[in-house]
């Protein structure tokens, strides 16, 4: 029997060695290990050894079936690893092809500068409110002491649809608004459509859009509105930005100011972006008129306030040196693609 | 509005400072200096040089050699002379032996040629050389080479050179930009509307002299009278006082028609007013000096001794002085004399009343017209002037009694006539001394600065404003008419005081916390999924043409047609305010399309103008709508796979905004293709509608694939949208599935399948979806497969499978009298 059980155990290793395919492996674990295989029909046979043979013999045999599974293991290890090394060899990439690019959209330039004003004054404590683009001709002009006879309420300026209504010309009746409402103190940007019979040209369109600004309370100075405009630029242009505040004129608000920023392209020396003055307008502001406060509401004995204004395609055209001002609204997919 | 430094010099005669250091200074206490160009800019070496001799070229017939006395120039600048005379060959033939020109030697530059071509930016240089053979050490100078035009210099002649005028003060050898007045600075100065004041030399100068702490020196506007009394010669009445504040008149005789002095006629060109003669002139110059239009009637032609101001009737014809036929209406001021009208008031006189060479006696006119009615009659009759641009402003009545005088001082100056005694004057009672009490303590406050009153006073002195102490109050001059309130004053403290050294604080308000409005936030999350999705952000025009209805085949009564009109819009284009939101985004992408940009996604979140009534009484609902589209080449468009990614990202939307009972149903929108659109409602609620495109819009708009818009209602779904999560425990037990494969007729929606399956299915019955839809010849005419996998779960046990069999029984039973068979 012991003889057999060796003859068995050649047969078996050499099967299993020259087992080629897993399907070989399967074949000689059958034949071998299987409920009807060699190796099972030799432990049924031990009932006709003597009662001293058989522990030795069965001892044997599950030895060599330990022996024949480990070697079925290995080989299959072996194998696998052949193949996956084979798999991995075929499966190789050249990572220089071109990307699948995700389609993801692109912003629009106005709405990043939107954004990021937004965010600058939310984070000073200003509430964005909005106002409709429609108006009435007291809100646009009368409440903000631009008298009935003003040039800027000549149609060569104004879009008016018939009566008392028109297509705003500037976000500033937004601080009308919010101050009719009554609740002092008012800290709100107010970013909208405005409209003004422009021809279309590089640098004018009849429809743009502006960014208002309003405070008011108690105590509110010059100094202030300087101040808190000196942060935005330096958020919105960079931390190392200049700000210089110019006389100017608006009829809502007195003392007010044009404020020109530091050439973020050229430090200031002077280039063809800041037509070599070093400096870029940027937007105009100042107190809010007594006369203003009044109409809308709020004592001007007790309150003061400051006001501002800035228009988003002009800081977009700057920020991100387009050159044509009806690119943006043209919406060329080849412009939008670069935001 | 120009000023050129020599002119404000002769009110600021101590103000010496440099082109740069005038700009930036004037520039911070708010007088804004746009630009400047120097005159002289490009002129080097250029002298006055006296013709000696000028004989034939020897082997050219249309040169001629000069000899030239340039006095010690040539010695000054190196040219190769004969004790100071250097051979100058020219083409040129107005001049004669004795004539001084302006030279420009060997070395030197001018600014341009004498074509009157644009100038060279660096002007052209000027070396020594030969021409045909002859030495030649410079070049004789037309008054276009030197970079102006004989606008400005009449003597100069149609062609050739400049020649001194024989009582010019110049010898051979002065720098002959100098004697031309060429050594100036024009400076552009950007004036804001409220500074009326300012759109004078006198209002710019006072500026100057205040801002450079510099005496100003104001003209001189004594006149010597003769005997005669001005009021025998003429008589004023003013009709229509609310047009005419205020009319001046005075009467000067025994005109002489000359041109006017050197000095004044370089002034004027300065400013880019070209010199005519002494009377004309003199009426220029008093516009500039002052800011007051004048006018001169040949008082010879002016009938009745009687000036008329009154308005004209409508279809009235009138002749001005540039001979061009004008129609009046009743809203247009007229000057006229006993029997007619002679000038527009404010705009320009008539023909019949203008000055020319015989002029005995002259009616000078200095008015103050209401602003607005001459900026809109000016409009109306479509002539704007000098004149008219000033009055549009609206003048200081004081000013028109101070610049007639003035001009009549100048008459006596110039020596061109004799002024007559007295004026003759309608006027409205003057407005009275403006006074605002002074107050530095509240100035201060408002400025966050800690300025000294007495410091404040010391800016006002030199802008004219007095202070009353006894009072309190600061006295206003009147052609200050933008002071009239403390904040004005806190205006001129501060813009002397420095802007910029005014102190930078932050506000010491109270905290207040930044936020955005739920549509706000509605609006950017959309535009975020819409990016995510692909779509790329487009702006554009509210107002569009009418003609978008007819591409968009709406019918004639569509109620979208009910616009609002712009009464003065650009163009029919930009017309109406657009009440589909479609157009604009169709637009782009039609560009883009033929533009061949491939496979092209765009949205916009822009606002519809939807009025209540029209004409509008009420301000219209404004309402936001988000608009998807896109155009695609590809096979998804044909089998409608498109449609549905497109739908896919309209429920990715809603659900992101937290709305979760969405139906599709089918709509009939005339803009789109018949069988491929959809309108999306939660509960009744219509918050969007999406669908391809007709061909025939697709047709209209020029793009050749097709095309799917969604367009979604955000103002109508914002009482729906939330941004409030509450968290769903995770399921714990297995899910039991079950697939049901079934035919039904194609006339039978998924939405009316899916309800039945949910509706049947009871509360174990987790989710429903279709995974397979099949129309065949095997599965019969007018019928289809569709299949849907079943997911039943239970969050408390597992499920046997005869916890659903009853729910299946029930769906099936449901199903079939939706006319489904099962499939086995």
């Amino acid at each position: 029997m012991t003889d057999n059980l060796s003859k068995l155990r050649e047969r078996a290793l050499a099967q299993i060695r020259e087992g080629t395919t897993p399907e070989k492996i399967e074949e000689a674990r059958v034949a071998f290990l299987g409920k009807k295989g060699e190796l099972t029909a030799m432990l049924k046979s031990m009932k006709d050894l003597s009662a001293e043979e058989r522990p030795r013999f069965g001892q044997a045999v599950n030895e060599l079936r330990d022996e024949i599974e480990r070697a079925i293991e290995e080989a299959q290890g072996a194998m696998k690893r052949t193949m996956r090394d084979a798999q991995l060899a075929a499966e190789t990439l050249d990572v220089t092809l071109p990307a699948g690019r995700m389609q993801i959209g692109h912003p629009h330039p106005n709405t990043l500068a939107r954004k990021e004003i937004e965010r600058i004054f939310i984070g000073m404590g200003y509430e964005v409110v909005s106002s409709t683009e429609i108006e009435k001709d007291y809100y646009n002009f009368e409440a903000l002491n631009i008298p009935a006879d003003h040039p800027a309420k000549d149609e060569q300026d104004t879009f008016y649809l018939g009566g008392e209504f028109l297509l705003r010309t500037q976000t500033s009746g937004a601080q009308v608004h919010e101050m009719e409402k009554g609740r002092i103190p008012i800290k709100m940007i107010s970013p909208g459509r405005v409209f003004r019979s422009d021809e279309v040209d590089a640098t004018h369109s009849p429809t743009f859009h502006q960014v208002e600004g309003l405070l008011i309370d108690k105590g509110i100075t010059f100094a202030d509105l300087k101040g808190t405009l000196a942060v935005f630029a330096r958020e919105f242009f960079g931390e190392d930005t200049k700000v210089k505040f110019r006389p100017h004129h608006f009829p809502f608000t007195e003392p007010s100011a044009e404020m020109d920023v530091s050439c973020y392209k050229c430090k200031g020396a002077g280039c063809r972006f800041c037509k070599g003055s070093g400096w870029i307008e940027i937007l105009g502001c100042g107190m809010v008129h007594p006369h203003v406060l009044e109409m809308s509401g709020v004592d001007p004995d007790t309150y003061t306030g400051f006001a501002f204004g800035l228009g988003l395609e002009r800081l977009a055209l700057l920020k991100y040196e387009i050159e044509d001002m009806r690119l943006l609204y043209e919406n060329d997919i080849r412009f939008l693609n670069q935001f | 509005m120009n000023a050129s430094m020599s002119w404000l010099k002769a009110y600021v005669p101590e103000l010496d400072v440099s082109d740069t250091e005038f700009t930036d200074a004037m520039t911070l206490s708010g007088t804004k200096v746009e630009g400047y160009e120097r005159r002289d800019k490009n002129l080097e070496r250029i002298v006055v040089g006296k013709i000696l001799r000028i004989e034939a070229h020897p082997d050219a017939e249309k040169l001629v050699v000069c000899r030239v006395d340039v006095g010690d120039a040539a010695t000054r600048f190196d040219v190769e002379h004969e004790n100071g005379i250097v051979q100058i060959v020219t083409g040129a033939k107005n001049m004669r032996e004795g004539d001084l020109v302006p030279v420009v030697l060997a070395g030197g530059r001018v600014a341009g040629g004498h074509d009157g071509a644009p100038m060279p930016k660096e002007g052209m240089a000027i070396r020594a050389g030969k021409l045909r053979g002859v030495t030649s050490n410079g070049m004789m100078c037309s008054i276009e080479e030197l970079g102006s035009t004989r606008d400005f210099y009449p003597e100069q002649p149609e062609d050739g050179l400049y020649i001194f005028q024989k009582d010019a003060d110049v010898r051979p050898g002065d720098d002959a930009v100098e004697a031309l007045g060429l050594h100036d600075t024009v400076f552009e100065f950007e004036i804001t509307s409220n500074r009326v004041d300012c759109y004078a030399m006198t209002g710019v100068a006072r500026e100057a002299a205040a801002t450079f702490g510099k005496k100003l020196v104001l003209p001189d506007e004594s006149v010597h009278e003769t005997e005669e009394n001005c009021s025998d010669y003429i008589s004023v009445e003013v009709s229509d006082p609310d047009l005419c504040t205020r009319y001046c008149g005075r009467v000067c005789t025994d005109i002489t028609i000359a041109p006017s002095p050197e000095w004044m006629q370089r002034r004027l060109s300065s400013c880019g007013i070209r010199p005519i003669n002494n009377l004309v002139d003199i009426t220029n110059y008093v516009m500039l000096e002052y800011g007051q239009p004048m006018h001169a009637f040949d008082l010879a032609t002016v009938a009745g001794k009687k000036i008329i101001v009154r308005r004209a009737s409508d279809g009235d014809r009138f002749v001005t002085l540039d001979g061009q036929e004008r129609t009046l209406d009743k809203d247009v001021l007229m000057i006229c004399d006993a029997e007619k009208e002679i000038g527009i008031a404010g705009i320009m006189g008539g023909e019949n009343s203008m000055i020319t060479e015989g002029v005995k006696t002259v009616l000078f006119e200095a008015a103050t017209f209401n602003g607005p009615n001459i900026r809109k009659s000016s409009k109306r009759i479509g002539l704007r002037t000098d004149s008219s641009s000033f009055f549009e402003k609206g003048l200081d009545p004081a000013n028109a009694e101070a610049a007639i005088n003035r001009a009549c001082h100048l008459v006596e100056e110039l020596q061109c006539g004799r002024v007559t005694k007295g004026i003759v004057e309608v006027c409205a009672p003057l407005p009275p001394q403006k006074k605002i009490v002074f107050d530095p303590e509240k100035i201060n406050a408002l400025l966050g600065t800690d300025i000294e009153k007495e410091q404040m006073l010391a800016y006002f002195e030199p802008l004219g404003i007095g202070y009353d102490e006894p009072s309190n109050e600061l006295l206003i001059p009147s052609f200050r008419q933008d002071l009239n309130a403390l904040c004005d004053i806190a205006e001129e403290v501060v813009r002397f005081f420095g802007y910029d050294k005014t102190p930078t604080t932050l506000p010491s308000s109270q905290v207040s916390s930044g936020k955005r409005t739920m549509q706000m936030e509605v609006e950017d999350s959309l535009k975020e999924i819409a990016k995510a999705a692909g779509f790329s952000e487009a702006y554009s025009y509210s107002f569009e043409s009418a003609r978008v209805f007819d591409k968009l085949r709406l019918a004639p009564d569509a109620p979208e047609r009910q616009a609002i009109r712009i009464v003065n819009p650009l163009g029919e284009d930009f017309s109406i305010m657009r009440t589909i939101p479609l157009n604009g985004v169709l637009s782009s992408l039609s560009v883009n399309y033929n533009r061949r940009n491939k496979s092209v996604k765009l949205f916009e979140c822009g606002n519809v103008y939807l009025p209540k009534s029209l004409p509008l009484t009420q301000l219209p609902d404004e309402r936001m709508m988000l608009t998807l589209g896109f155009y695609t080449e590809d096979a998804s468009g044909k089998t409608g796979e498109a449609f549905f990614a497109l739908k896919g990202v309209v429920e990715e939307m809603l659900s992101h905004l937290g709305i979760s009972s969405v139906s599709y149903e089918v709509s009939e929108r005339a803009y789109l293709h018949p069988g491929r659109q959809a309108q999306v409602r939660t509960g009744d609620t219509p918050i969007a509608y999406l669908g391809e495109l007709h061909p025939d819009v697709c047709e209209a708009y020029e793009i050749g694939a097709r095309t799917f818009v969604a367009v979604i209602d955000i103002a109508s779904l914002m009482p729906y949208a939330s941004f409030e999560r509450t968290y769903a425990p995770l399921a714990r037990f297995p899910a039991v599935t079950r697939d049901i494969s079934m035919t039904v007729p194609k006339t039978v929606t998924h939405a009316a399948l899916e309800e039945m399956i949910r509706q049947r299915g009871g509360k174990l019955l987790e989710s429903v979806s279709l995974f397979d839809i099949y129309e065949g010849a095997q599965i019969g005419e007018g019928l289809k497969s569709m299949a849907y996998a079943l997911s039943f779960r239970d969050a408390s046990r597992t499920l046997s499978d005869e916890d659903v069999a009853g729910a299946m029984k029930k769906i099936l039973n449901g199903l079939e009298t939706l006319g489904a068979k099962l499939r086995t």
